[in-house]
């Protein structure tokens, strides 16, 4: 046999060099997706069949207990129902009201610059500091809010005191977090070639006419995505409810993420924590997937 | 004369349909909605400081007073020092180190993915660009306990070290944004360095990172603003006191004082607040830039 060549970088081709130095330059991404994504999302459904409590040494399989054991509680339905709630009351008025700031924002009025700084600036201090804010101006009887709407002559509910307004607070507070979508949105509008707004006002149309004839279709694909973040970003939003309402009054703001954290770190049940995870992965997924089944039939990419 | 204001009177009649009329009012209409909506956008802000200024009996009297009647700066010493029990020095120490770290790790381990994605001809490249797209979106909470199930294996709970290493290991979302601004640079420079006999180090090293230094001072915003604010991590990783950050010792400090002294923990959280409002300030250009690439250009 012949003695094996040395290798050096000199002896591979252009080629082969190239794709050596993108392995090289990918390898710290390549190790943290096996280390810390990967990994862990197959580890968790591993773990979910378990029965593992707070040390690895005592740890049993026991099939899909930990998911029967979710279904048979009223309380899991609970924040998945809370979930569902504050998802889509906030995907749904957040988009709109984002979608409102970029059009106010593409208007050609002086102080624009201004404006927009000023509605992005909550959503940058997003935040402990914030949310111990909020729980001030939603005090119910010193509180801000109810001051202000006392003033027009409306008695203020209980806000995040009271189980049937917490969500609707929750809510309300996600809509002085619509800095990203608004700036995205507005990159889109301003993406809208000025022609197509001439061609319809030849055609006669008013300012809704644009709106819904130009401005929409061509916003789809952006508009498509800041919903999609939305819901992603809106599953994780765990800062609020630990400092605001800690899953209260009763169950009424226990949302999946404040679930599982429970169950991990208070209940120390992390096998059944695994399972909520795990769960939840797969609620975004298949919402992220039925949104690109449903964005084919109304988001309209130009040819 | 008399014919020229008479015209006049005809227009200003018809003023309010006429196109400079029409967009007068828009301005005006603009204006009545952007106002109101500003106020109300700085209303947490004005509410926080405030607080944070009032002395103890003023903050429960209703009506709310947006001024206060005396302006109490002790607050913002008596926050900070005033309990032994929370260390707010030590917590921003911790926040600052862990915050620049993540920022330099970010930046080197996402700069040169972000190339090879950009510039780089390799078998594979589709498929793992492919998952870079798919996990841009993943849910860092998701993975959450099979994570602190790896770090309690590594010995790390109670360190800074699940916080500060994962950085290092690339994030989707900056790789992906500063690959996109990679595909700006023209191809010509970089055959003409080829020519000259530089590598891709060097190329890396002496043509894109001089020349995207925007989207780079953008990543570190994001980075900066990200790991400020970041909550759920630390508060599942750091236990010991003296490690924690600034947002945990914020929740520390609601736990023992927060429904009585919330003048001073008012003051404590404007503290809290004032880097990332500085670094939106002199930041925000880059800001804007940055977040609108994501979003358009796909």
């Amino acid at each position: 046999m012949e003695s094996v060549p040395r290798f050096s970088l000199r002896s591979l081709s252009q080629r082969s060099r190239e794709e050596l130095v993108f392995y090289i330059f990918i390898l710290p991404w390549l190790i943290g997706l096996v280390l810390f994504t990967a990994g862990p999302t197959l580890g968790m459904l591993g773990l979910s069949f378990t029965d593992w409590r707070i040390s690895f040494d005592d740890l049993n399989f026991i099939g899909l207990d930990n998911y029967a054991k979710l279904a048979a509680d009223p309380i899991f339905w609970t924040s998945i129902g809370n979930t569902f709630y504050i998802v889509a009351g906030r995907v749904v008025f957040g988009t709109a009201f984002a979608l409102l700031l970029a059009v106010l924002l593409n208007q050609k009025v002086p102080g624009i610059p201004f404006f927009r700084a000023v509605y992005y600036l909550p959503s940058v201090t997003a935040g402990v500091a914030v949310a111990l804010v909020w729980i001030w101006i939603f005090n119910p009887r010193l509180g801000i809010l109810n001051y202000g709407l006392k003033l027009i002559g409306i008695q203020g509910p209980q806000w995040i005191y009271s189980s049937q307004w917490v969500k609707p607070s929750l809510i309300l507070m996600g809509l002085f977090q619509v800095g990203p979508n608004m700036i995205i949105l507005l990159a889109g509008l301003q993406g809208i070639p000025k022609e197509l707004y001439e061609a319809a006002e030849i055609d006669g149309a008013g300012n809704w006419g644009k709106f819904r004839n130009v401005t929409l279709p061509m916003l789809s694909p952006v508009l498509f995505f800041v919903i999609i973040i939305s819901v992603v970003g809106s599953f994780q939003n765990f800062t609020e409810i630990r400092v605001m309402t800690e899953g209260g009054p009763g169950e009424s703001s226990n949302v999946l993420i404040w679930y599982l954290w429970e169950n991990a770190f208070i209940f120390l049940q992390l096998g059944v924590a695994a399972a909520v995870a795990w769960i939840m992965f797969v609620i975004l997924m298949a919402l992220t997937g039925l949104q690109f089944r449903l964005g084919r039939r109304w988001v309209f990419y130009e040819v | 004369m008399a014919r020229a204001s008479m015209t006049k009177r005809k227009q200003g009649a018809a003023w309010h349909q006429s196109i400079e009329g029409r967009r007068a009012i828009g301005v005006v209409l603009t204006f009545v909605i952007l106002i109101p909506l500003g106020i109300l956008f700085v209303m947490p802000f004005i509410v926080m400081v405030s607080t944070a200024l009032k002395p103890l009996n003023q903050v429960f009297a209703f009506p709310p007073r947006i001024i206060p009647e005396t302006f109490q700066w002790q607050n913002f010493p008596d926050g900070w020092y005033g309990y032994g029990y929370v260390d707010f020095s030590r917590c921003t120490w911790n926040s600052l180190l862990i915050t620049v770290n993540n920022i330099i790790g970010n930046l080197f381990s996402c700069t040169l993915a972000a190339y090879a994605f950009a510039r780089l001809k390799a078998r594979g490249k589709n498929f793992f660009f492919a998952i870079i797209l798919a996990t841009m979106l993943l849910p860092n909470e998701a993975l959450v306990i099979p994570q602190y199930v790896l770090f309690h294996r590594f010995g790390w709970l109670d360190t800074h070290l699940p916080l500060m290493v994962p950085p290092w290991f690339g994030w989707p979302f900056f790789i992906f944004l500063l690959r996109q601004f990679f595909l700006t640079i023209p191809e010509e420079l970089v055959d003409a360095a080829k020519i000259d006999g530089a590598g891709h180090v060097r190329i890396l090293l002496q043509i894109f990172i001089p020349l995207s230094k925007p989207a780079l001072a953008t990543l570190a915003i994001f980075a900066f603003i990200g790991n400020w604010n970041a909550f759920f991590g630390p508060l599942l990783y750091l236990r010991t006191p003296a490690i924690q950050t600034l947002p945990v010792c914020l929740v520390q400090y609601q736990g023992a004082y927060g429904n009585t002294d919330w003048h001073l923990m008012m003051a404590v959280a404007t503290i809290a607040v004032i880097p990332v409002l500085l670094i939106f300030v002199f930041g925000q250009r880059y800001f804007v830039e940055g977040i609108a690439t994501s979003g358009v250009k796909r």
